[in-house]
C-alpha cells in the first residue's frame, strides 16, 4: 500500500488557526452532541403528543398522528433538511423568508429543527407501542377512580409506558446522533464535516476518519452506559426489562 | 406561495430525473438489498455458529457499523475501495473505480449489519425441534440451514427486511454528499442549473414520499397474508 501514514498528524497545527487537528475534531464532536441533544428534546416533546394522540379514542386526533408519522417517515432525511432549509424560506411571504435567510447559525437550527421532527415520528411509534403493551385494565382502573383521560395519562399510562420503552428510545437517541451526520450538506460543520475538512487540508484521509470513527465510539459507549444505568433504575419490576 | 412555481422545469427534465437518477436509485436499492442480505446472512450464521471467534468477530463487525453514521461509512469506503482494490487485484497503484461500484460496495457493507441482527431474529424464532429433526434425517449442518432453518427464517422476516429495504431506499439519497446523480443527486443538478431549487426539491420529496408510501402499504398487505412459521 502506498499510502503514507502520520498519525502524528492529529498535534500539527490545523490552518484554521485554531489550534491543532484534534481540536479541529474535538469541536466538530461539541457541535454534534449540541446538535443532537436539541433535536433529541425536540423529538421527544413532539414525539410523545404525537404518540398520544394516536392511542386516543378520537378519530381525528388518531388519524392526524397517523398523518404526521407518516409524512415524516417517509421522506429521507436529506430531502427534509433541504426542505426546511432551501425551499421555506421561498414559499414563505417575503418578509418572513428574509428574516430566515438572515438568521445566525442557519444550518445549527435547521438541522436540529429538522432532525427533530424526523425523529419524532420514531418516538411517536415508540410511545404509542408502549402505550398499547400497557394492559387494558390499566386505563378502565383510572377510569374507574374517576380520574379524566388527561389525568389517567398523566398519572399512570405514561408513566409507565416511557419506563417500558426506555431500551428503544436508547437506540433512537443513538439514531439521532449519528443523523447530525446528514447536516453536512447544509453547511453545518460537526464530527464528520470536520474530519472531511482535516482530510481536505492534511490529505490524510484515513487518520482524519478514524479520529472521528473513535469519537462517534466513544459517544455511542458513554450513551450506552449512561442509559443503562437510568434503565436499571427506571425498569418497571415484572416487566421483562424489569428484575 | 406558488406565484412564481415553474412547473415546466420539472416536465423538462423528466427523463434526466427518471431515466439516469431514478434508475441509478433503484439499481442501488436492489443490488445493495440483495447483496447486503447474503452478507447479512452469513455474519448472523457466523454469530451464531457455536465458534467463539468467528462470533466475536461477527458481532464487532455489526456493533461497529451501526454505532457510525451513514455518511462518515460512505465517505471511508469511497476512499478506502481503490485501495482495496490495488489490494485485491495485486496492483502496484490503488485502481479507478467509479462511483456506482464505490456506493454499492458501501450500502453492502453497511446495510449486512442491519439485516444480519434481522436475520438472526429470524433464525432465533424457529423452534429448536427444527434443526434437531434435520439432524435427525441424517441432514448436515449446511444441509440443514439451506433447506430447513433459512428458508422459514427467510419468511417470517420477509416484511422486516422489505421495511429495511424501504430505509435502505430512503439512504441510497446520502450519496448527495459524493456529488453521484442518484434521484435527489440529479434533482439537486437541475435545481441549480436552472435556479428552481423550490420546484425541484418540492418534487422530490413527494417522489420519494409516494414510492415510499405505497412500498409500505405492500408490506402491510404483505404481513397481513402471511403466517408466521414457529
Amino acid at each position: 500500500m502506498n499510502y503514507h501514514w502520520n498519525w502524528g498528524i492529529f498535534w500539527e497545527p490545523a490552518p484554521n488557526g485554531t489550534g491543532n487537528y484534534l481540536d479541529m475534531l474535538l469541536s466538530g464532536l461539541v457541535l454534534t452532541i449540541e446538535t443532537a441533544v436539541c433535536a433529541w428534546i425536540i423529538a421527544l416533546v413532539f414525539g410523545s403528543i404525537v404518540g398520544v394522540l394516536r392511542t386516543l379514542p378520537s378519530k381525528a386526533a388518531s388519524r392526524f398522528g397517523f398523518a404526521y408519522v407518516e409524512f415524516f417517515r417517509n421522506m429521507p432525511l436529506l430531502v427534509q433538511l433541504f426542505i426546511w432549509f432551501f425551499v421555506l424560506p421561498e414559499i414563505l411571504p417575503s418578509g418572513w423568508g428574509l428574516w430566515l435567510k438572515q438568521i445566525p447559525y442557519a444550518p445549527f437550527y435547521t438541522a436540529a429543527i429538522g432532525i427533530g421532527l424526523f425523529m419524532s415520528a420514531r418516538v411517536a411509534e415508540q410511545t404509542r407501542a408502549g402505550i398499547n403493551s400497557l394492559p387494558r385494565g390499566q386505563k378502565l382502573a383510572a377510569t374507574a377512580l374517576g380520574l379524566t383521560t388527561a389525568q389517567a395519562y398523566r398519572y399512570v399510562l405514561l408513566p409507565m409506558a416511557f419506563r417500558i420503552i426506555m431500551p428503544p428510545l436508547t437506540s433512537e437517541f443513538l439514531s439521532t446522533i449519528k443523523n447530525t451526520s446528514v447536516a453536512i450538506t447544509i453547511g453545518l460543520i460537526e464530527l464528520t464535516g470536520q474530519a472531511r475538512a482535516m482530510q481536505e487540508f492534511s490529505f490524510q484521509v484515513f487518520e482524519a476518519f478514524t479520529g472521528a470513527t473513535v469519537l462517534y465510539l466513544l459517544i455511542n459507549i458513554v450513551v450506552v452506559i449512561a442509559m443503562r444505568f437510568l434503565e436499571r433504575s427506571l425498569a418497571v419490576p415484572g416487566y421483562i426489562t424489569g428484575k | 406561495m406558488f406565484a412564481n412555481f415553474d412547473f415546466d422545469v420539472i416536465r423538462r427534465s423528466m427523463g434526466y430525473l427518471f431515466l439516469d437518477g431514478m434508475t441509478f436509485t433503484l439499481t442501488l436499492t436492489g443490488l445493495a438489498a440483495f447483496g447486503g442480505l447474503i452478507f447479512g446472512t452469513l455474519l448472523a450464521l457466523m454469530r451464531l455458529s457455536g465458534f467463539k471467534l468467528l462470533g466475536r468477530v461477527a458481532g464487532l463487525y455489526v456493533d461497529l457499523m451501526r454505532s457510525l453514521p451513514l455518511v462518515l461509512v460512505i465517505f471511508w469506503f469511497y476512499f478506502l475501495v481503490p485501495y482495496i482494490g490495488q489490494w485485491l487485484t495485486g496492483s502496484s497503484r490503488p485502481i479507478q473505480v467509479g462511483a456506482f461500484t464505490s456506493s454499492l460496495v458501501t450500502f453492502i457493507m453497511f446495510e449486512a449489519a442491519y439485516f444480519s441482527e434481522i436475520m438472526r431474529a429470524g433464525i432465533q424464532s424457529i423452534s429448536k425441534g427444527q434443526p434437531a429433526a434435520a439432524q435427525a434425517l441424517g441432514l448436515t449442518y449446511s444441509q440443514t440451514m439451506r433447506y430447513v432453518v433459512l428458508p422459514q427464517a427467510f419468511r417470517n422476516m420477509l416484511p422486516v427486511l422489505l421495511t429495511q429495504t424501504i430505509v435502505l431506499f430512503q439512504d441510497t439519497s446520502l450519496v448527495y454528499v459524493l456529488s453521484i446523480p442518484d434521484f435527489l443527486g440529479s434533482a439537486s443538478k437541475v435545481a441549480q442549473r436552472d435556479g428552481r431549487l423550490v420546484e425541484m426539491y418540492l418534487f422530490a420529496a413527494v417522489v420519494y414520499f409516494v414510492i415510499s408510501c405505497l412500498a409500505s402499504f405492500g408490506v402491510r398487505r404483505l404481513q397481513a397474508r402471511i403466517a408466521f412459521v414457529h
